[in-house]
C-alpha cells in the first residue's frame, strides 16, 4: 500500500471511498449480507462487550486482531492499545486473528485489510475505546455487586478495587458485566496517564513462534484436504494449449489433474506427490504477447517513452527555461529493477467449496477484497464466504492483492475437484509468480545558477502502473498519473523554484504490485542521491545542504540534526565512509546514515546504519526499532542483490541462489533513535526501507567518487 | 519404515527418497518445521539428525530411518523451554517467525558443539538461515543469551 492511499484515506470520508470504488460497492453488499458472525456476542458466559475482545470467567482475555500479523508486531500493538484502557493483566492476554467481517473494516479505508503502514494509527482510537468500554462495564458490574458508586472504584491489573480495599477480578465480574449495556461514550486516558503506550513492550506472539506451534498458511490442517501444485505458464499472459496428464496420473498419491484459469493443477495427497505429478505433466503452452519480452529491450523502450510527453505530476515554475539557462547541470539516468517480495512463506491458500458456500484459510493482508473475489470464484453470494486469516510468514505487500490471485486459484481448484484443497507454491512458483515491484526508469535534470543555487529539478518517471486495471483506479490514477508511482518525487520537499515531475505509464503485461514502501522504494533513491549530487556540486556538507533546503520542514531538520550527532557524522573510523538519506513516507519520516567500507575486489560492507524516526507517537518503541531494523535489511537486500529479469519472456531467477538476500554475516548493526514529536501518527512498517539504498549509494560516492544510479549496486 | 522423532517411534509408509521435510509436515503433521526453498538454501527446514543440524528438504527419509530425529516440537522437554527458545523470547527476536524454527534448531546444534561462540562463529554457523524480516542482529544477541543461560544452568547443576 502507499502513502497515496493513506492520503486518499485522509482526504475522503469512508463513505466517499466506498461510493467511488468498485470494491467499496461490493463491500456494502457484503456488509448487509454477511451474517453478524461476530461469534463473540453469541458465546456466553464470556464477557464480549464488542468485536475486539472477550474475557472468560477464568480471567483469560482474548483479543481479536483486525489486522494480519506478518512480523510487524501488530498483534502486540493492538493488545497494548486495548490493555492500556482496560487496565488488563498483560500476562492474561492472548491474541487471535479476527474473522473476516464488517466489524473489522479499516477505519480509514472501509474494508478489512492490513497495509500502507496504517494499522496502528487507524486502530489507535478504536482499540482504546474497545478497552475502555469493557473496563467501564466491569466497573459497573463491581459497583452493582458491592452496592457502591462506580465513581469510587478504580482498576488495575485485571481487577476492580473498591475504596475499602475490596477487590474483584475481571474473571469474577465477567458474567455479570456481560448482562450490562455498553455506554455510547467512554472517556479515554490522557497521554500522561499511559502506562503501556510509549513504553517498550516485548512481542506477545513469541512463545508460539519459538515452539513451532504458530499456524501459518501452509500449516493449516483441514480434514480431508488434498494438496495441489499448479503448473503455470512460463510466460506471463500465456495459456495452456493442450496437456497430457497420463504420466502424472500414474504417480502414487496423485488424485486429480484439472485445468484451471491459471494453469494445470495436480491435486495429490501431499506436496511431494503433487510435485512429482507436476513434473510428469506434458503441457503445450501458448506463450502469448510477452513471448519475446526481454529486460535489455525494455530499457530501450522505456528510454524512448521518457522522451515523449508524459502526464504531469508536479509543476512549479518553468524547468525548461531554468535548465536551459543553468550555469551548471547534472543529468542522470536511473534504472531500478523488478523486485520479488520473496517472503519466507511463499504464497498459498486452502479452500473448501461446498454446496452452501466456501471456506478459505489463507495468509492474507486483504480480507475485504479476498472475501468478494472468493465468492465470485466459488459462484456463491458474499455472505457464504468464511475466511480465516492465519499467521503470515512475511507479507511485504505480496499478500495484499486486488486480484486475490492465490486465493482465487485455491477456490477454483477446490470447486473443480469437490474436496478441500491446499494450494502450495514452491519457492520457484512464488519467485516466478509475478506481482513484482515494477521495473522503473527515471531520468533527471538538475540546473544551478551562476551563484551555485539549485534552481531547476526535473524527473521523467517510466514504469508500469500498479493501480491500472484494479478497483482502485478511479481513486488513485488522475490524468494519467498513478499517484503511487510518483509519491516521494511529486511531493519533493526541497525548496527549489522550478520543479517538474512527469509520469509515463508503460503498457507491459508483467503483473506488478506494491512492494514494501511502494513508490518510495525507488523515488527516495532518485531524490536522495540527486540532492547528494547537488550538495557535492555546491561543495557543501550533505546534511547541512539538506537542512538549508528544508527550511519549512522542522521535523526533517530535527531528524537530520539528531542523525548528525548520533552517527558521528564526518568522523567515521578510518577506511569507513558515510552516506545520508531522508524520506517522508506513510505519515512518518526516517533519516539514515549508512557507514560502509569497500574491500578488495569491490566488496561492499555496510557496517552500521544509524536511523532516526519521527512517527508522531511511538506506541511500542521496541516494535518501532524492530521495524526500522527489518526495513533496513529488506531494503539492503534489494540494493545489493534484488533483481528480477526477463529473457525470452521468462523470469530468469528462481530461488535464493539467483535471487540473493542479505544473510546474517552481512547484516549491519541498526541503531534507531525515536523522536516523539506528538505530530499526527504515521506508520513504521515501510518508512525504514526507502532511505537505505540512497544512503549506501551516497556512502559509495564518498568512498569512490563514483555515483551508482542502477540497482542492484555493481561495484566491481 | 520406522522413524524415531522427538523420542517417539513412528511408522511411516513414504517412499525412501521422499524428503524428510514432507514426511514430517504432510504425513506426521509436524508443521513446526518450515518449507522455504526446497534446495537447502534458506535453512527454514532445519532439524537435528543424531544431534547434527541438517536440512530436512535435502534429507531423504530413508537416510533418517533408525536415527534420532529432533524437530522444533521436541526441543522443550518436561514442559520447560530449551535455553535457546527462552533466550529468543527474552531478546524479542522473532518477527513473522516463519524462519525461526530453523534458526533455533541451527543454534541449538551450534551451542552443543561450541557453548560460547564468538560473533564470527555465529555468523558462520547461521549464514545458511535466511530471515526476510531481518532479525539477524537479534538472532546474534539471542545466541549469546542462550549461551549465558546454558552456562548459568550448568553452574546451578553443579552446585
Amino acid at each position: 500500500m502507499s502513502t497515496t492511499l493513506l492520503n486518499v484515506a485522509n482526504d475522503l470520508s469512508r463513505r466517499a471511498f466506498l461510493k467511488n470504488s468498485a470494491i467499496g460497492g461490493g463491500l456494502i453488499i457484503a456488509m448487509k449480507w454477511l451474517p453478524a458472525k461476530l461469534a463473540a456476542a453469541e458465546v456466553s458466559p464470556e464477557f464480549a462487550p464488542n468485536a475486539f475482545l472477550r474475557i472468560a470467567p477464568d480471567g483469560a482475555i482474548t483479543i481479536l486482531a483486525k489486522h494480519s500479523e506478518m512480523g510487524q508486531g501488530i498483534y502486540t500493538s493492538l493488545a497494548i492499545l486495548i490493555a492500556e484502557e482496560l487496565d488488563a493483566d498483560w500476562a492474561k492476554i492472548s491474541v487471535e486473528a479476527a474473522p473476516a467481517a464488517p466489524a473489522y473494516a479499516h477505519t480509514a479505508f472501509g474494508m478489512q485489510m492490513t497495509g500502507g503502514s496504517t494499522s496502528t494509527w487507524e486502530a489507535f482510537d478504536q482499540m482504546r475505546k474497545a478497552g475502555a468500554t469493557a473496563r467501564g462495564l466491569l466497573v459497573q458490574a463491581a459497583a452493582q455487586k458491592w452496592g457502591v458508586d462506580a465513581g469510587s472504584l478504580r482498576t488495575e491489573n485485571s481487577a476492580v478495587i473498591a475504596a475499602d480495599g475490596r477487590r474483584a477480578s475481571y474473571g469474577e465480574l465477567a458474567s455479570a458485566a456481560a448482562l450490562l449495556t455498553p455506554p455510547a461514550e467512554v472517556k479515554l486516558k490522557a497521554p500522561s496517564q499511559f502506562s503501556l503506550i510509549g513504553k517498550p513492550t516485548k512481542r506477545i506472539d513469541s512463545l508460539e513462534k519459538v515452539t513451532g506451534r504458530g499456524v501459518f498458511g501452509l500449516d493449516v490442517k483441514v480434514p480431508g484436504a488434498l494438496t495441489a501444485l499448479v503448473a503455470r505458464p512460463p510466460v506471463f499472459g500465456g495459456k495452456v494449449k493442450t496437456f497430457d496428464d497420463s504420466a502424472a496420473k500414474k504417480i502414487s498419491g496423485v488424485k486429480y489433474v484439472v485445468a484451471v484459469p491459471s494453469g494445470v493443477a495436480v491435486v495429490a495427497t501431499g506436496v511431494w506427490a503433487a510435485k512429482q505429478g507436476r513434473e510428469a505433466l506434458k503441457i503445450d503452452w501458448d506463450n502469448g504477447a510477452l513471448a519475446m519480452f526481454d529486460s535489455a529491450k525494455q530499457k530501450e523502450n522505456y528510454l524512448a517513452l521518457a522522451a515523449e510527453k508524459g502526464a504531469n505530476a508536479r509543476k512549479d515554475g518553468d524547468t525548461t527555461a531554468a535548465f536551459a539557462s543553468a550555469t551548471t547541470k547534472i543529468e542522470g539516468l536511473f534504472d531500478l529493477p523488478y523486485l520479488a517480495h520473496a517472503a519466507m512463506e511463499p504464497v498459498n491458500a486452502t479452500a473448501h467449496v461446498r454446496a452452501d458456500g466456501v471456506e478459505v484459510w489463507a495468509p492474507t493482508q486483504f480480507q475485504g477484497v479476498d472475501a468478494l473475489n472468493a465468492a465470485k470464484a466459488a459462484g456463491v453470494p458474499p455472505d457464504r464466504v468464511t475466511l480465516h486469516t492465519t499467521l503470515l510468514g512475511g507479507g511485504f505487500g505480496r499478500k495484499a492483492n486486488p486480484a486475490s490471485d492465490f486465493i482465487v486459484e485455491a477456490v477454483e481448484i477446490s470447486r473443480a475437484v469437490g474436496v478441500p484443497v491446499r494450494v502450495v507454491w514452491l519457492r520457484e512458483d512464488d519467485m516466478r509468480g509475478g506481482f513484482y515491484r515494477p521495473r522503473t526508469v527515471v531520468t533527471a535534470k538538475l540546473g544551478f545558477d551562476a551563484s551555485g543555487k539549485l534552481v531547476s529539478w526535473e524527473n521523467q518517471i517510466v514504469n508500469q502502473s500498479i493501480i491500472k486495471g484494479t478497483p482502485f483506479e478511479p481513486m488513485m490514477i488522475k490524468d494519467g498519473v498513478d499517484s503511487t508511482q510518483v509519491e516521494g518525487l511529486a511531493d519533493l520537499p526541497y525548496a527549489i523554484p522550478n520543479v517538474r515531475v512527469d509520469y509515463h505509464m508503460a503498457p507491459v503485461g508483467v503483473p506488478v504490485l506494491w512492494w514494501r514502501s511502494v513508490g518510495h522504494s525507488f523515488t527516495a533513491f532518485v531524490k536522495e542521491t540527486l540532492i547528494d549530487d547537488a550538495a557535492h556540486a555546491a561543495k557543501r556538507d550533505p546534511i547541512d545542504y539538506r537542512i538549508e533546503l528544508l527550511a519549512t520542514q522542522p521535523r526533517q531538520i530535527a531528524i537530520l540534526r539528531l542523525l548528525k550527532e548520533k552517527s558521528n557524522w564526518g568522523i567515521a573510523p578510518k577506511g569507513r565512509f558515510q552516506g545520508v538519506a531522508i524520506q517522508e513516507s506513510f505519515g512518518s519520516i526516517v533519516g539514515q546514515v549508512a557507514e560502509i567500507s569497500i574491500g578488495a575486489g569491490g566488496v561492499l560492507t555496510v557496517h552500521k546504519v544509524t536511523a532516526v524516526v519521527d512517527c508522531g507517537t511511538a506506541v511500542n518503541p521496541a516494535g518501532v526499532r524492530a521495524q526500522i531494523m527489518s526495513a533496513v535489511v529488506y531494503g539492503l537486500s534489494a540494493a545489493l542483490y534484488g533483481e528480477i529479469t526477463f529473457k525470452g519472456g521468462q523470469v530468469e531467477q528462481s530461488n535464493f541462489h539467483d535471487y540473493q538476500v542479505v544473510r546474517l554475516p552481512e547484516a549491519p548493526i541498526v541503531e534507531t533513535h525515536i523522536i516523539n514529536s506528538g505530530e499526527k501518527m504515521g506508520g513504521v512498517g515501510e518508512p525504514g526501507t526507502p532511505p537505505i539504498a540512497p544512503a549506501v549509494s551516497n556512502a559509495i560516492l564518498a568512498a569512490t567518487g563514483k555515483r551508482l544510479r542502477t540497482l542492484p549496486f555493481k561495484l566491481a | 519404515m520406522k522413524l524415531s522423532i522427538n523420542g517417539n517411534a513412528v511408522e511411516v509408509s513414504a517412499a525412501a527418497d521422499t524428503p524428510l521435510l514432507w514426511v514430517l509436515r504432510d504425513d506426521l503433521g509436524l508443521t513446526g518445521t518450515k518449507f522455504g526453498c526446497g534446495l537447502g538454501l534458506c535453512g527454514a527446514c532445519t532439524v537435528h539428525l543424531d544431534g547434527e543440524a541438517v536440512r530436512s528438504c535435502q534429507t531423504p527419509v530413508g537416510l533418517a530411518a533408525g536415527r534420532s530425529i529432533t524437530t522444533i516440537e521436541g526441543l522443550a522437554t518436561g514442559g520447560k523451554l530449551h535455553n535457546v527458545q527462552q533466550a529468543w523470547i527474552e531478546q524479542d527476536v522473532v518477527q513473522c517467525g516463519y524462519c525461526q524454527s530453523g534458526q533455533i534448531m541451527t543454534t541449538t546444534a551450534l551451542l552443543r558443539k561450541n557453548p560460547h561462540p564468538t560473533d564470527a562463529q555465529i555468523d558462520e554457523a547461521l549464514a545458511g538461515n535466511i530471515c526476510r524480516c531481518g532479525t539477524y542482529e537479534k538472532i546474534r544477541a539471542g545466541v549469546h543469551r542462550a549461551a549465558e543461560l546454558a552456562a548459568s544452568g550448568a553452574k546451578k547443576g553443579t552446585e
